[in-house]
């Protein structure tokens, strides 16, 4: 296996093709240009198509028609272009295609910038487009992990079909780090898509669909996907605990995971003994395992590059019985170690709020 | 008794849903008669898109998808990139093609995306109950234009001739369906479109003047001497780009 040095956007992008990605559709937004230069030179090489799209609603579209005709298929953006794509993306869910969306976070609202940030939380994990659906959001921290996120968003979108997001930001799209470029291994065993809209040869026509005029046939379909969301939520919660015997627990995803770790490392010297909650799936959300914490725990310390998004779930883990704190930043400031430690030490030895 | 005329094997038996007096079904049976005759039913994709013909997946007899308002040809474009040996085709009314979608429908036909569009042009919104739609002819009374379409409301689009000047565009015609004649002139259009896509020379686009008896507040008779009289007048049916040599 070789280790490399390599950029996040380019690593993900080299997993996508290891894992078999057939075409790819996007159009440029900063900061995750690379995925898309990237695929433009290799995929074609590795047998694939690349296609620019004329606008982000279009490349959902393209994602939605080659998800639908059974091929893998991927598309990549930032939080503008994400929003672009919402409605695609409520119809991919509805239609029940997979397909990967990958969203490298930029600082929002609006235009906003495109200094990293963790601003996209709620539109990722709770819904996004309209009506109900779930999306499958994993979020990478590192550049390794956007080369193994970006593998199993592929096998978990075609196991569930269901889409997958992968949500990292601008600080790990654009990082160098080195990445082990592991050998693509499905995670789940990969069935023929005999769903797939690929001609009627011998047999009824396919049709991928999200109409149901009939309100009993439209809720017996919204039954039909929650009982999927529930087997989800059973069954693919990722999450990785640091410092199990911890007295207080930081919560943190992504680029702010690494932020809390360094924290964790100035408290240690304090002789408090701190440790990590990191959701890697942020749907399914990590409800149970944050909760099993609450007794040891003299509290929670979430820390987001946003006014405050996943402290709410976190919240809602902790039920109110223990205090819940948040450190934020936002419109791309990415947050210093040492504010948060101080912050944190001023909480736990002041007892404040 | 021998039979003469059957139903195309590319449409199901489920009746369609069209007013009375909508060309819709003829404009259905065509698409389907030409996937007959070319043999092309087990390798066609059919992409629907919103508007009247929402539910065209239940009419042919085809592998289908449906698509949301005139996202059509970048779903089209999606299945022709994954599958560039199938045949693939949208079925587009104007407000989804002319209006929501002309971003879709224009990198289309620019990309020369070697996908076939079957574009009913009946100048108004049908679905939605009549409102005005870029087709909607000046002096024209809909929902939206109570008084009649004025310059206030913009001009008519001409579909066809505006992307018969993209290089990407292999095949673009439009036909009428207000007579027999027209009828035949209209499927021998759809056939060509076809086949252009078959031999993989590009972008091919039919656009047919189509009826809207219900919100025209016309009888069907009436509708189609409408179509004859007045909407074939602004816009004239022809071929505007068709590949050199071959036809």
């Amino acid at each position: 296996m070789e280790t490399v040095l390599m950029k996040g956007n380019e690593a993900l992008a080299e997993a996508a093709i290891r894992a078999g990605l057939n075409v790819y559709f996007g159009y440029p937004i900063t900061p995750q240009n690379e995925v898309g230069e990237y695929l433009a030179k290799h995929l074609p090489r590795a047998g694939g198509t690349f296609l620019q799209a004329e606008s982000e609603v279009a490349a959902i579209n393209m994602v939605y028609g080659a998800a639908g005709a059974g091929v893998r298929t991927m598309t990549s953006s930032s939080g503008p272009g994400i929003s672009l794509m919402q409605e695609g993306i409520s119809y991919l869910a509805a239609a029940e295609l997979p397909a990967v969306i990958v969203n490298m976070m930029r600082g929002g609202p609006g235009l906003g910038g495109i200094q990293p940030s963790q601003s996209d939380y709620f539109q990722a994990t709770k819904g996004g487009g309209h009506g109900d659906y779930r999306l499958i959001v994993l979020a990478p921290s590192s550049v390794q992990e956007l080369y193994d996120h970006t593998m199993l968003a592929f096998d978990l979108a075609d196991h569930y079909r269901n889409p997958v997001m992968v949500l990292g930001d601008g600080l790990l799209g654009q990082m160098m780090e080195s990445v082990t470029l592991k050998p693509y291994i499905p995670a789940f065993p990969l069935e023929e898509k005999t769903w797939a809209t690929r001609g009627r040869k011998n047999r009824k026509p396919n049709i991928i669909n999200s109409l149901y005029l009939d309100p009993e046939k439209l809720f017996s379909h919204n039954q039909k996907l929650f009982k999927k969301y529930q087997v989800i939520a059973e069954k693919e919660v990722r999450v990785e605990v640091i410092n199990e015997e911890a007295e207080f627990f930081f919560v943190a995803y992504g680029s702010s995971a690494r932020f809390s770790l360094k924290v964790i490392e100035l408290l240690k010297e304090k002789g408090i003994n701190a440790g990590l909650i990191r959701p890697i799936t942020l749907w399914p959300f990590p409800y149970t395992v944050i909760a099993e914490k609450v007794n040891q725990s003299k509290g929670f310390m979430v820390v987001e590059m946003s006014m405050g998004q996943m402290v709410e779930d976190v919240e809602r883990a902790v039920k109110g019985q223990k205090p819940v704190y948040f450190y934020g930043t936002a419109g791309g400031i990415v947050p210093s170690p040492q504010k948060i430690f101080r912050r944190t030490l001023e909480i736990l030895e002041g007892g404040q709020e | 008794m021998a039979e003469i005329l059957t139903r195309p094997e590319s449409l199901t038996k489920i009746p369609f849903h069209y007013c009375p007096g909508c060309t819709h079904g003829i404009a259905h049976r065509l698409v389907a008669e030409v996937i007959d005759e070319l043999g092309l039913m087990e390798k066609t994709i059919g992409v629907a898109s919103v508007g009247c013909s929402v539910l065209a997946y239940d009419y042919f007899n085809l592998d289908m998808q449906q698509a949301a308002h005139g996202r059509a040809p970048a779903v089209a474009t999606g299945i022709k990139r994954a599958l560039p040996d199938r045949i693939v085709f949208t079925y587009q009314g104007d407000g989804d093609l002319a209006s929501i979608g002309m971003g879709e429908i224009v990198h289309a036909a620019g990309r020369g995306e070697n996908i076939t569009v079957i574009f009913i042009n009946n100048s108004i919104y049908g679905m939605t109950g009549g409102q005005m739609a870029p087709t909607t002819l000046m002096g024209q009374k809909t929902t939206t234009t109570p008084e009649g379409r004025t310059k206030d409301n913009g001009f008519p689009l001409k579909v066809s001739e505006m992307l018969a000047t993209l290089d990407g565009v292999a095949y673009i015609a439009r036909v009428a369906l207000f007579d027999p004649g027209q009828v035949i002139k209209a499927k021998k259009a759809i056939k060509t479109a076809f086949t252009v896509q078959e031999k993989g020379l590009g972008f091919s686009l039919v656009e047919i003047l189509s009826t809207c008896p219900t919100n025209w507040g016309l009888s069907p008779v009436k509708a189609l001497k409408y179509v004859k009289e007045t909407m074939a007048q602004y816009y004239p049916p022809g071929e505007f780009k068709k590949p050199e040599g071959v036809w």
